[in-house]
């Protein structure tokens, strides 16, 4: 039968072309791969190949003809042993356009609903004192003798026992094999460990500090967080990327940045972020138990803290569920990491001028706890964002938009955020913290939103 | 049509396998075609990019490759997924966007995987399977399953800094990793010439002691020969290896290239002097191991699959708009 030729689409945006040459007459044989026409598209001028042997059988379009719709017949090529006969039997060829889908329907504007509450947490009934330091060693070690496929790699994590010394003990329990000491490389090392979270591993990637995450990014997006979508839900990558997030002491601009908000923006990661020791043992056992991809901030001045920890070897902490550290009726206020102690201090400030602070401690970054923090606003109608990183886009923004969303109609004053200063972390001692945010400042925003100034 | 796995170890192509390499290379260049015709109809969009001409090097690769190896490339990664046994139903609507398709319509081109056929990829960041594929390697030596990782890059992506932290890690840990370079002579527009200092891209591994030969990557046989033994070596225990294959492509880049930065003498030269496929149907007529009618029951029957995943690829629906918040996160 013959063959009809059809005007091609040759870039993604074309939607007609000028057939400017052809370099088959009627008559000429034509194998399979040689050059039948030249089209000129909006960018360029492509050659058009044949994909079929035969006999040109008829030009339809003559050369310098503009405006050819993709699509239109240009030619028809006449197979082995037809002639010119066959051409009015020309078989269509037609592009099946797919089966139509049933369009969206258009979301209200208004009432956007809540998302579903997270899992509560259990009571427990006995506590241990413990840094968080040894709380993230604990839920590591736990974790690994649980599930073989748990391996920890990052740099300094074996044999130094951890820049922070938060993988103590972990090298001499479990050997080199799951326990593995890397060359200065993330971004290799996190692909590496992606590649083995795709073939069905576990692996926990410690970064020295999430400031050279950053080397890393591209696998933490790209090739964690997208690939079960990419995939339609085939290939799934449980892995976990840990370190001390944000500003530790007195180490300048490129060692004292808050990640929160950059790997919060993106869709196929949980992003958690503990203040407490048992926040850090619950929560790193949720994150490796997870089949997701899971960016977990630490933060160095943290590690030497001590908490109490429940003593309950089934003890977890449930991803996406927030903690109220501190009830209260007359303003809530959001932290997560270090900042929750900030907010705790400043709790204690306003209680002696009659304010009561609700402190919530996000926990969870992605998800975001929303039913907590509108729950909390119902009965306060007052909120204050408090976070250590930029204000631009950040984790105050987001909850700004939240209250937008959720809690409009409640709120007696305007959303508040405190944030660090929209600088690179300066070094100098009364700079640096002049860049953090201190408990005087979330006192005043407090006193703010309470009109109480 | 599925390409089946070969027992590991046999060196030299018995008849049969001979007629099998020919089948699925040019099941390769035909699906190729075909996408490319649906390309020109509207059916296919956006990136598409053509693995014509470089068909040896995936199927004399697979062609020495054990039951538990695993395989990572980049976009251009149509020919690895056939070969590696994946339906071309499932490929090609992927390429048209719907819901049979491997990814269910929400990879595209680039991205789809196969746990099943151990294919993981299929990714759009030039150089970022190389560590990827380093870790399909360190799982092979964790898990002790005597695999190993195929991992194909371009000759473009071996500029990339992320390839040379994977040599070192690959060397260093000693990990079952074959490195596979595509060496089709450019990256987009760029020659090798003006984008690499130093030709002899099989040499960049030297520096971490590890083993590299350049292949004709247009000879199916030379192909597999090299794949042999370059498994063997990582199977073994003795670390990675690299493959430089030259090789060719015919087509540009992507879709949408009209590759005005070659001559046209160049492109034809490599298609007339060097095909792959014609190499390979010469031998088997020399040989007598296929005469004329068997090349056209070869040549029919791989049309038919192609025909028909072309087919399957416009007749299966496009993805529920649910779909488009599935597949985020696994529910825990
Ligand atoms: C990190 C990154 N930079 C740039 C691109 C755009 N890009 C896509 S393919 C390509 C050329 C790669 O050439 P090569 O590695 O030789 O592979 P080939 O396309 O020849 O198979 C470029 C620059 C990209 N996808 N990723
Ligand atoms: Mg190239």
């Amino acid at each position: 039968m013959p063959i009809q030729i059809l005007m091609p689409a040759l870039s993604p945006t074309m939607t007609e072309g000028k057939l400017a040459k052809w370099l088959k007459a009627e008559g000429d044989a034509v194998k399979s791969g040689d050059v039948l026409a030249e089209i000129e598209t909006d960018k360029a001028t492509m050659e058009l190949e044949s994909i079929e042997d035969g006999v040109m059988g008829k030009i339809v379009v003559a050369a310098g003809t503009e405006g050819v719709a993709v699509n239109a017949v240009i030619a028809v090529l006449l197979g082995e042993g037809e002639d010119a006969s066959a051409l009015s039997a020309a078989a269509p060829i037609t592009a099946t356009p797919a089966p139509v889908a049933v369009a969206p329907a258009a979301a209200a504007p208004a009432a956007v609903p809540l998302p579903p509450a997270a899992p509560d947490e259990k009571v427990y009934a006995s506590f241990k004192r413990q840094t968080v330091r040894e709380a993230l060693r604990d839920a590591m070690a736990e974790e690994m003798r649980a599930d073989p496929s748990v391996f920890l790699l990052g740099e300094e994590v074996a044999q130094y026992q951890g820049a922070y010394k938060v993988s103590q003990g972990l090298l001499e329990e479990f050997g080199a094999d799951r326990v593995i000491d890397t060359p200065i490389t993330e971004m290799g090392f996190a692909g590496l460990a992606c590649g083995a979270g795709y073939a069905g591993l576990r692996p926990i990637v410690e970064f020295m500090t999430m400031n050279f995450s950053m080397q890393a990014i591209d696998h933490v997006i790209n090739s964690a967080a997208k690939t079960l979508y990419m995939s339609g839900g085939q290939q799934p990558c449980s892995i976990v990327f840990r370190g001390p997030n944000g500003a530790a002491s007195r180490v300048g601009a490129q060692h004292s940045q808050d990640y929160a908000s950059w790997y919060a923006h993106c869709p196929g990661l949980k992003v958690l972020a503990p203040w407490s020791a048992a926040d850090a043992k619950g929560l790193l056992k949720a994150a490796i138990r997870d089949p997701n991809p899971v960016v977990f901030l630490e933060n160095e001045l943290l590690y030497g803290s001590t908490f109490d920890v429940p003593d309950d070897p089934d003890f977890i902490v449930p991803i996406g569920k927030a903690k109220i550290e501190r009830a209260g009726a007359h303003v809530t206020i959001t932290a997560y990491s270090r900042m929750v102690q900030v907010a705790l201090d400043a709790a204690e400030i306003l209680k002696a001028e009659g304010i009561e602070a609700e402190v919530i401690n996000l926990r969870s970054i992605r998800p975001l706890d929303i039913n907590t923090i509108v729950a909390s606003v119902k009965k306060t109608n007052r909120i204050v964002s408090l976070e250590e990183g930029w204000p631009v886009a950040g984790i105050g923004s987001e909850i700004a938009a939240v209250m937008m969303e959720h809690a409009f109609d409640w709120l007696d004053a305007p959303v508040v955020r405190v944030c660090g200063a929209d600088v690179p972390m300066p070094y100098a001692a009364n700079l640096e913290k002049l860049a953090l945010p201190q408990i005087e400042h979330v006192v005043e925003a407090a006193r703010a939103v309470c009109y109480r100034r | 049509m599925v390409a089946k796995k070969k027992e590991r170890g046999a060196s030299e192509p018995t008849p049969e396998e001979l007629v099998r390499y020919y089948r699925e290379m040019l099941l390769v260049r035909r699906f190729e075609e075909k996408a490319g015709q649906l390309y020109g109809m509207g059916l296919i969009n956006g990136f598409c990019h053509l693995y014509i001409g470089q068909e040896a090097v995936v199927v004399g690769m697979q062609a020495a490759a054990g039951p538990t190896d695993s395989c990572i490339t980049s976009y251009r990664d149509h020919g690895h997924m056939l070969v590696c046994g994946m339906d071309p139903k499932g490929v090609m609507a992927e390429l048209t966007g719907r819901f049979g398709g491997y990814s269910h319509g929400k990879g595209g081109s680039m991205h789809m995987f196969s746990r099943e056929k151990r294919f993981y990829g299929g990714h759009g960041i030039v150089g970022a399977q190389v560590p990827l594929g380093t870790g399909l390697g360190f799982a092979h030596k964790y898990t002790k399953d005597n695999g190993v990782a195929h991992v194909y890059c371009g000759d473009g992506a071996v500029n990339q800094g992320q390839v040379y932290e994977s040599f070192n890690m690959a060397s260093l840990w000693k990990l079952p990793v074959v490195f596979v370079i595509e060496n089709n002579k450019y990256a987009m527009g760029t020659s090798s010439v003006r984008h690499a200092a130093g030709q002899e891209l099989y040499k960049r591994g030297a520096a971490y002691g590890i083993p590299g030969e350049a292949v004709d990557g247009m000879s199916v046989i030379a192909v597999h020969a090299a794949a042999v033994r370059a498994l063997e070596h990582a199977r073994s225990g003795q670390g990675p290896y690299i493959l430089e294959m030259m090789t060719y492509r015919y087509r540009g880049h992507s879709m949408s290239d009209p590759a005005k930065y070659r001559s046209k003498e160049e492109v034809t030269k490599m298609r007339e002097q060097h095909d792959p496929i014609d190499h390979l149907k010469e031998k088997l007529l020399a040989d007598g191991l296929l005469d004329d009618a068997g090349l056209k029951e070869v040549d029919r029957a791989v049309k038919a699959v192609v025909t028909e995943a072309a087919e399957f690829a416009q007749a299966s629906p496009e993805p529920d708009p649910s779909e488009l918040w599935t597949d985020v996160l696994i529910e825990a």
